[in-house]
Formats: structure tokens, sequence, C-alpha cells
């Protein structure tokens, strides 16, 4: 690499990393506003959604259905904090929401509706329905010429579903190379750890061997994931491709990272400010 | 012991067309061609099941608008979902039993619930099909009609297939519908002016002595039946139903008080839980309506193998059958007989 692409990169790296830390700390203050909320995965998200809405996707803040926009599709309507904080963060959505996340009336519900939130392509919640509805989207760009392409973000969890699994074979058979699936792994179940639940590993593997063109990264590594995108992005490969990312549940806020890890991070009233304290910290804002 | 023949299995492929009913071939298939000439958003998309839901027609005359997506019903409703988002019209093709037991919350969460515009043309539907409870869907309708949003149409032969079809691309919505396939009956062009619409239910024989309101296969029934009665001297009406949800509880009760005296059946190709029956006895219950009402539908449980005249004899449905149905509690002479 040159020192000119060098000094680049390490420049939209320290860039991205300033989106990532807003992303997480709107998160935090969602969940503040509610007293609860699924901050642990949208922490360990935050580097995936900067890099996903600052580097990879097209998009009109102004215009969130501008017909040549990528489509970003939320299977995981619990992570919709996560994607609120982005495009909060992008300017889809007022930052003055955030004060009522979750509440009644409120456009940013707990579980992401595509009827209730700008930039919310589509209804999450009922685990198994990103991937194939992407396949259809997918194959619906294809037939009108359109260069738009399909994000789909899914869990680890996720891959439990094996609706989940005709879209990854369907998606290799008709050759979406327009379809990037992101998997956030963080080992996390609603239960118990992922691995423990249902074992999924060697998540790669599975996923090349259905055909698609496959990339796994540390999901809290910016580099790693700008060096993962940018490739999938720009291969030439006619297959779909899959990031597989694995992240840390509460990246950025060292109490959280270390608490027991559930599927719902417990935090207590008091500790909202010493969070969002902490994030500051560990991101050198005073 | 008789020595009578017995009859084979009524396979995927049977027709439900009784002897010398005029037919026509895959009447879903060449209409869906015909309006899809006209408008180039329609695509079509099935689960392994083109040749068995008549889409073949379509997949030959545009196959570059056909998909394939093998037989995964889940991503059949997903991906249907992801086309109609792109702004296309997919008409999606499978089982009925397949549709409503196996992509239930496909249909629900990614289709309904956000009003898109996917066609589901289920064969199949109710019994058909002498495979047994695997491709039997005497249940579809009780499983859909608890869906917002979701239309359910129930055409009765050829003539509706037709219509319905133009008539569900001009509807911007989700619709179910149960789809007659192969060599389909062809029965309501004798009633001269009849048109399919979307909502509405359609009086197709008038009659002071019963009424029936039917959907699907067994408005061809019934009418076989009124036909039957006028001979005996029996006036029975037939209304036909087509579009069980929304239910067109203006004309149907219209109908039902233009009468008030005549008992009133309910004849569908379904279970009698949770059904076209169960729906206008509830309309009626709540408008104060008191009649004779009997509802003439398969029982409730699972339902056997073997020939389809067989098994409509053995569970009610046949004309035969639903001409001594009519015959317990209408008489030549008006008189109405005591009930069960």
């Amino acid at each position: 690499m040159s020192e000119t692409a060098t000094a680049s990169k390490s420049g939209a790296v320290e860039a991205l990393r300033q989106r990532a830390y807003k992303i997480r700390r709107h998160a935090l203050r969602m969940g503040e506003v509610q007293g609860q909320g699924y901050v642990g995965q949208a922490l360990g998200v935050a580097d995936v959604l900067a890099v996903s809405y600052f580097r990879a996707l097209r998009l009109d803040p102004k215009n969130p259905e501008w017909e040549e926009r990528d489509r970003f599709l939320l299977s995981i309507g619990h992570y919709a904090i996560a994607l609120y904080a982005a495009l909060i963060e992008a300017g889809v959505i007022a930052e003055e929401e955030i004060e009522d996340y979750g509440s009644d009336d409120s456009i940013l519900p707990m579980s992401g509706m595509a009827g209730y939130t700008p930039g919310m392509e589509i209804t999450g919640g009922s685990l198994g329905h990103g991937l194939g509805i992407g396949v259809g989207m997918a194959l619906g760009l294809k037939r009108k010429e359109s260069a738009s392409r399909i994000f789909n973000l899914l869990s680890d969890g996720e891959l439990n579903e094996g609706s989940t699994w005709e879209a990854v074979a369907s998606a290799a058979h008709w050759k979406l190379d327009n379809l990037i699936a992101i998997v956030d792994v963080n080992d996390q179940q609603a239960d118990d750890k992922s691995s423990t639940v249902l074992n999924y590993e060697p998540i790669a593997d599975k996923w090349t061997a259905f055909g698609w063109e496959t990339y796994r990264v540390n999901g809290n590594d910016l580099e790693a994931l700008i060096d993962a995108f940018d490739s999938a992005m720009e291969s030439s490969s006619d297959k779909p491709r899959v990031i597989i990312c694995d992240t840390l549940m509460g990246r950025g806020v060292p109490f959280l990272e270390t608490r027991d890890k559930t599927h719902f991070i417990r935090v207590d009233e008091d500790e909202w400010s010493v969070a969002l304290k902490q994030l500051d910290e560990v991101y050198g804002v005073q | 012991m008789s020595a009578k023949k017995k009859l084979k299995t009524s396979a995927m492929i049977a027709s439900i067309a009784d002897e010398g009913t005029p037919t026509t071939s895959a009447p879903f298939g060449h209409a869906l061609v015909e309006a899809a000439e006209k408008n180039p958003k329609i695509v079509g998309m099935t689960a392994d099941l083109g040749k068995y839901t008549d889409l073949h027609i379509f997949e030959r005359a545009f196959p570059d608008r056909y998909y394939q997506m093998g037989m995964a019903e889940q991503l059949l409703m997903m991906a249907g979902a992801g086309m109609a988002r792109e702004g296309f019209i997919p008409f999606v093709t499978t089982y009925s039993v397949f549709a409503s037991r196996r992509a239930y919350d496909f249909i629900c969460l990614a289709i309904a619930e956000e009003k898109l515009n996917v066609k589901i043309i289920s064969a199949l539907p109710g019994l058909t099909t002498g495979y047994g409870p695997s491709h039997q869907a005497t249940e579809d309708v009780a499983i859909f009609r608890g869906m917002p949003n979701l239309t359910i149409i129930d055409p009765c032969d050829a003539v509706d297939i037709e219509q319905s079809v133009q008539a569900m691309v001009d509807f911007d919505g989700p619709v179910y519908l149960r789809l007659l396939r192969g060599k389909v009956p062809r029965v309501l062009d004798r009633f001269e002016g009849y048109r399919f619409e979307i909502g509405k239910a359609k009086r197709l024989i008038d009659g002071k002595d019963a009424l029936i309101i039917s959907s699907g296969l067994m408005t061809t029934r019934a009418i076989e039946a009124s036909d039957q009665m006028k001979e005996k001297g029996v006036e029975v009406g037939v209304m036909h139903c087509a579009t069980i949800k929304p239910l067109d509880n203006e004309a149907i009760l219209e109908e039902v008080r233009r009468h008030p005296d005549r008992p009133v059946f309910v004849a569908e190709n379904h279970s009698v839980v949770g059904g076209l029956g169960e729906s206008i006895a509830s309309l009626l219950m709540k408008e104060g309506v008191a009649v004779t009402f009997r509802q003439i539908g398969l029982p409730d449980e699972f339902l056997g193998a073997g020939a389809l005249p067989t098994l409509h004899d053995l569970y009610g449905i046949s004309t035969n059958e639903v001409v001594k149905t009519l015959e317990q509690y209408v008489s030549s002479d008006e008189e109405i007989m005591p009930t069960i």
C-alpha cells in the first residue's frame, strides 16, 4: 500500500471511529430514556453499522425512499435501537426522536417495523425473514437493471432458523452478486450462548459451501471491516457475499463489556450516566 | 358382498369436474398470460409446483418472468414480498396445505402486515385430492381468516378464475386464492351477466324454498343440487360468495332477509370449523337474523385417502349428498321438516 493510500485509510478509520462513537452514544441515550433496551447488541454492532452507513451504502438522508439507494434490511428487529442510532447519525431520523424512543406514538418502537420509521426497510423481529426478502428484492433489482444493492444484517442466532438457509441456497443459485449479508456473531441468544443453544460453527465454512463469497472479520476492528466491505463490494465474482463479524456485546463501555452476557444486558437506573461517561472516556471525549 | 369395483386414488392432477360438465384446461395459467401481456410488472414464482398449479403455461409464454424458487415455501413467500417491494406483482404458487400450514408466518409478517401486492395462488384447496391429510387443505380458510389485510378468494370454476386474475391485478394488496387446476369445470357461463368482483357475493339462482350460500367448487354442487330439486318442485336459491374475506355482509343479509322463512345452508369445500359457514353464522347472529341454519362442509377430522367421488360422498359434499341434506329440511309441499 502506498503512503497516500495508508494516510487515506487512516483518515477513513478515524472518521468512522467518530461515527461509531456517536452511534454508541445515541443508542445509550435511547436506552436511558426507556430504562431498557438492547444496548449490548447496539454497542457491539456499532462499528459494523458505521462502516455500512458511512462507507458502503449509497443513500440520500433527505429521501430515504430514493429509488437508487442501497437497501439495508434489518432482520433482527430487536437491533432496531442500533439501526435508529445509525439512521440518526446519518441524518435520516432527527436526533430529538431519541427522547421518545419506545414511548407511545414514537416513530422508534422497540422492535423495528417498516411502517413506523424512515429508513427501516422491512419489518423484522420474526427471525429468518430478512434474507429471503432480500433475495426477492435482489431479483427484482436485477429485473429492473438497477445498480442498487441489498444489505441484510442478520445475527448468529438467526442462523438457527431454517428459512435463513432456504434463502442462503437461493441467493447462490440465482448468483445474486447484488446481495451482501452481514452476520453479527456475538455468540449470544435468548437462552444462552449461541454455541451452546445450537452450534453453527464453523459458520464461514457453511456459507462458503452454499456458494457464497465469504469474509470473516473482527467486527469491532474498523480497519478489518473496511477491508472486508471494500473487497465484498469491489469483487467481480458472481456470488452473493457474506461478511461474518465477530463482535463483543457492550463494546465501548468497559463495565458492560465485562458484565455477564445475556440477551438483554441489565443496566440499572443509575448506571446509564456512568455508561455514557465511560464511553466518552474511551473515545477521549471530555 | 357385492363385487362393486373400487375406484382408484384421485391424484394431484385429478379433475373435480363431474361427468358431462364442460371444462376448460388450465384457466389460471392462460388468464395470467393474457394479463401479463398487458402488464409487464406481473411475474410468476413457484416452489417446485409450476406444472401442478398451471403456472407452466406462464413459464412457456414468459420464461424470463418466471422464477422457480425450489421446494421452499417460506422462501417463496419472502421472495414474493421482496419482488413486490421492488414494484412487481408476483403471483406465487404452491399447494394450499403448504401456503397455510408451512408458510404462515412468512405470509403474515413479510406480506400481509405490510399490505404487499403479492397474489398467493394455491392449488388443492379443501378435499380435492385423494392423497390424505398431507395434501388436503381442509382448514386453510380457518387458518387465514384471522390474518389481517389478507383477501381470501374461493372461485367456483374456470369463468371465476379467468375473471379473478385480472381483478387481482387491478387490486392493490395481498390475496390468497384457492385454485382449481387442470381441467376445471365451466358452469357460470349460463348465468348471463355474471361478473366476478372481489368482495362481492352474487345471487345466481332465485328460489323461495331454501337458500344455499356457497363458495369454491361447492357452488357448482349447489347449482346442480338446485337443478335437481327444481325437478322435484322445490326452489332452492344459490348465492355464490367467491370472496370469503372480506365478506359481502350487505348482499348476504339482503338475500337472507328477502325470504326470511327459508332455511339457509352454507356449502363449502372446507372444514365446518372456521370457514365460510361460521363466518356467515357469526354475521347472522350479530345482525339478529334468526333462520334455520345448516352447514354443508367437511367434518372436523383428518380425512381419508382414495377416490374423490367416494370421498365427496362419504363426507357429504357431492351433489347427491347435498341434495340429500336439502331434502332433510325442505319438502315439495314447502313444509320445513323437523331437524336433527
